[in-house]
């Protein structure tokens, strides 16, 4: 395991009180794999990811759980054993391209600071030779001639190689990527998924990919975490996922969107209602409220996780022993 | 014709930038729809359906082309006259933070039309008409006093909605409606804009680049590319039977929801990006992308054909 997150509670204090973001969320990344993790927005995926890196913000409190990367803890490092992680053995790329680069510093020195910044031993000459070798790595056509120009003048497409160039600079073993397409049109998107799956294929690097497109998921990644109300309700493989989902929450995603073959006159299914505030979590399953199965247990109490197959868990009342049979897609 | 609600004939509309160069943001753009129908744009960012749908309603004025909604040339008619005629063409917008007022009730938001077309002033004539409108859109009239930012982005969408419906508009410009919403609500706001026109009558242009959710929602389906319509048909026959090399790309970097399939699926993968609009490419505008761009294709813009019954498309290979 590359990384093991184990039980990841993280709450954001405001003058409403407190926010559950992560409410015990557990999951590992195991060597050279790309983990997908799915939910909308407010399902706590960015808390987490942001957590594994201590990026979160000041108002934000990791309460409780731990995470270890390789074997180390990183919950308890210092901020200066912190850096010198970040961005050397785990990097991220975020969702917004333009936001993330500085529009006063030409591209090469951006992704030449990243690599100055952990190998003070390199020269100058040798930092910009990096770069240039990144840059056809990441397919960047004209790698000198883009090396001095600005973030505006290069397209969203782009600007996402640039800020993958920045993350893989120091060859990390694991990579988190918050959403790297969702801003960028399907063709542009294609791209840039082909590029990180040869790197994980060349380089072994470890991905944590976090996503709410269902379709991104099944073309890219190995195994998914799917999200919602802070917590994990459904972990397995991609095909197991995608085959045979086990969550009532999951089967809900997959009919709201429409088949490559969808007949037209039959109505999509929609998951009614909207997602729970967290300033004050359900009690019982935080998909319970939404649920077309719900029963008055569901509301009651949370499940327990449930083995349902080859690395493949569910958290949901309606698998446990003793659940009635009628009214339940799993029986 | 009896039934065609609007016609576009070769529409055109560029915008100037600096002293001497023009941005060709919709060049000879051609179709129309009938009644009860929807028709979907589709196409990468930059490419001009945006545009395409706001010239249409004139936000844009139009440097050539005739737009004809029921009948009658709305091309060159004054912004006074075009007054009475813009209650039966409303729009939707994409994001639904930044589309509704923060500082007006909903029940204000949604009357706003009603007042803008002197249709009704009282409070409780207003009201009359509001409430079912909110009831339709599935919210309820407690939340007619209520301000936007007390509701999540689908129940924004649908106050958005029942702004655009309220007018009983005959033709409703969709903008990317469902692009800011997550995935479980975005089937809430589709099936809700089916079962209106279904009820109606009314027909959509609907803009988006979620390929698969406009094949769902609309009856045909024109993709288009650096401002020109380069293909145009049956939505069915456009995921089936897509012939211009720019959908052929445009289909296949489609995510599938299937590993199985997403694995076995062949890609036909479009390099590059799109080139810029301001002095867009000679001869066919996707040649510099196309992996089956000849000399011709450099030199000469092809023309829109029918190749079969209804399947229209503008290349040199067909």
């Amino acid at each position: 395991m590359v990384l093991e997150i184990d039980n990841l509670k993280v709450s954001f204090f405001n003058s409403n009180g407190e926010v559950q973001a992560v409410r015990g969320v557990t999951f590992g990344v195991n060597e050279g794999e790309i983990l997908g993790i799915v939910g909308e927005s407010g399902s706590g995926k960015s808390v987490t990811s942001m957590s594994i890196l201590r990026l979160l913000a000041e108002s934000a409190k990791l309460k409780e759980g731990s995470i270890k990367f390789e074997g180390k803890e990183l919950t308890t490092l210092t901020k200066k054993e912190m850096q010198s992680i970040r961005g050397k053995d785990i990097s991220m790329i975020f969702q917004d391209p333009m936001s993330s680069l500085n529009p006063l510093h030409t591209i090469g020195n951006q992704v030449a600071e990243m690599i100055a910044v952990h190998n003070t031993n390199l020269s100058k000459k040798e930092v910009k030779q990096r770069v240039l070798q990144l840059f056809e790595k990441i397919r960047i056509p004209e790698p000198e001639k883009r090396y001095n120009m600005y973030p505006h003048q290069f397209s969203g497409g782009m600007r996402q190689r640039i800020m993958i160039a920045i993350a893989l600079a120091n060859a990390p073993r694991l990579l988190i990527a918050d959403e790297p397409t969702t801003a960028l049109d399907v063709t542009i998107q294609d791209q840039i998924l082909k590029l990180l799956r040869d790197l994980q294929k060349d380089s072994n690097t470890s991905i944590v990919f976090i996503t709410h497109d269902l379709g991104v998921v099944a073309e890219l990644c190995h195994r998914v975490v799917v999200l919602y109300g802070g917590l994990v309700m459904e972990e397995g493989l991609v095909d197991d996922i995608f085959e045979n989902p086990k969550h009532p929450y999951t089967l809900g995603l997959m009919a709201s969107m429409p088949e490559v073959n969808q007949d037209k006159s039959i109505r999509l299914q929609s998951i009614k209602g909207s997602p729970p505030d967290m300033t004050n979590p359900p009690l019982g399953c935080p998909f319970a409220p939404r649920c077309n199965y719900a029963r008055k247990m569901c509301a009651a109490e949370l499940p327990p996780y449930v083995e349902v197959g080859n690395k493949h868990r569910s958290m949901c009342w309606l698998l446990t022993q003793g659940a009635p049979s009628e009214h339940n897609p799993f029986k | 014709m009896d039934d065609t609600v609007l016609e576009v004939k070769n529409l055109t509309k560029h915008f100037k930038v600096g002293k001497n160069a023009l941005v060709h943001a919709v060049d000879d753009v051609s179709f129309i729809i009938k009644k009860g129908k929807t028709l979907g744009l589709v196409g990468e960012s930059g490419c001009g359906k945006s545009s395409c749908a706001r010239t249409i309603i004139r936000i844009y004025e139009p440097d050539r082309g005739t737009i004809i909604l029921n009948g009658k040339d709305i091309t060159n008619t004054s912004q006074k006259e075009l007054k009475p005629i813009r209650k039966q063409m409303q729009m939707i917008f994409q994001d639904p933070y930044a589309s509704l007022n923060a500082r007006m009730t909903v029940r204000d938001i949604i009357a706003e039309p009603l007042v803008a077309h002197n249709i009704a002033t009282s409070k409780s004539q207003i009201d009359e008409l509001v409430f079912p409108v909110l009831e339709l859109v599935g919210l309820s009239k407690e939340h007619a006093n209520r301000y936007a930012h007390e509701f999540s982005g689908g129940q924004r969408q649908r106050i958005g909605i029942a702004r655009a419906l309220i007018l009983r508009p005959q033709f409703v410009i969709c903008d990317e409606p469902i692009s800011a919403l997550d995935v479980s609500i975005q089937a809430q706001v589709v099936n809700l804009l089916r079962e209106y026109q279904e009820k109606e009558g009314l027909c959509y242009l609907f803009i988006a680049h979620d390929l698969s959710m406009v094949r769902y929602v609309s009856d045909d389906v024109g993709v288009m590319y650096l401002g020109k319509l380069v293909e145009m048909c049956e939505s069915n026959e456009i995921y089936k039977n897509p012939l211009h090399p720019y959908t052929k790309g445009l289909l296949s970097s489609v995510p599938i929801a299937n590993p199985k399939l997403a694995r076995e699926k062949e890609t036909i993968a479009i390099g590059g990006d799109i080139p810029s609009p301001i002095n867009p490419p000679l001869g066919c505008r996707f040649h510099t992308r196309c992996s089956h761009a000849t000399k011709k294709c450099s030199e000469a813009q092809p023309e829109m054909k029918e190749v079969s019954s209804g399947h229209y498309v503008s290349c040199h290979l067909y």
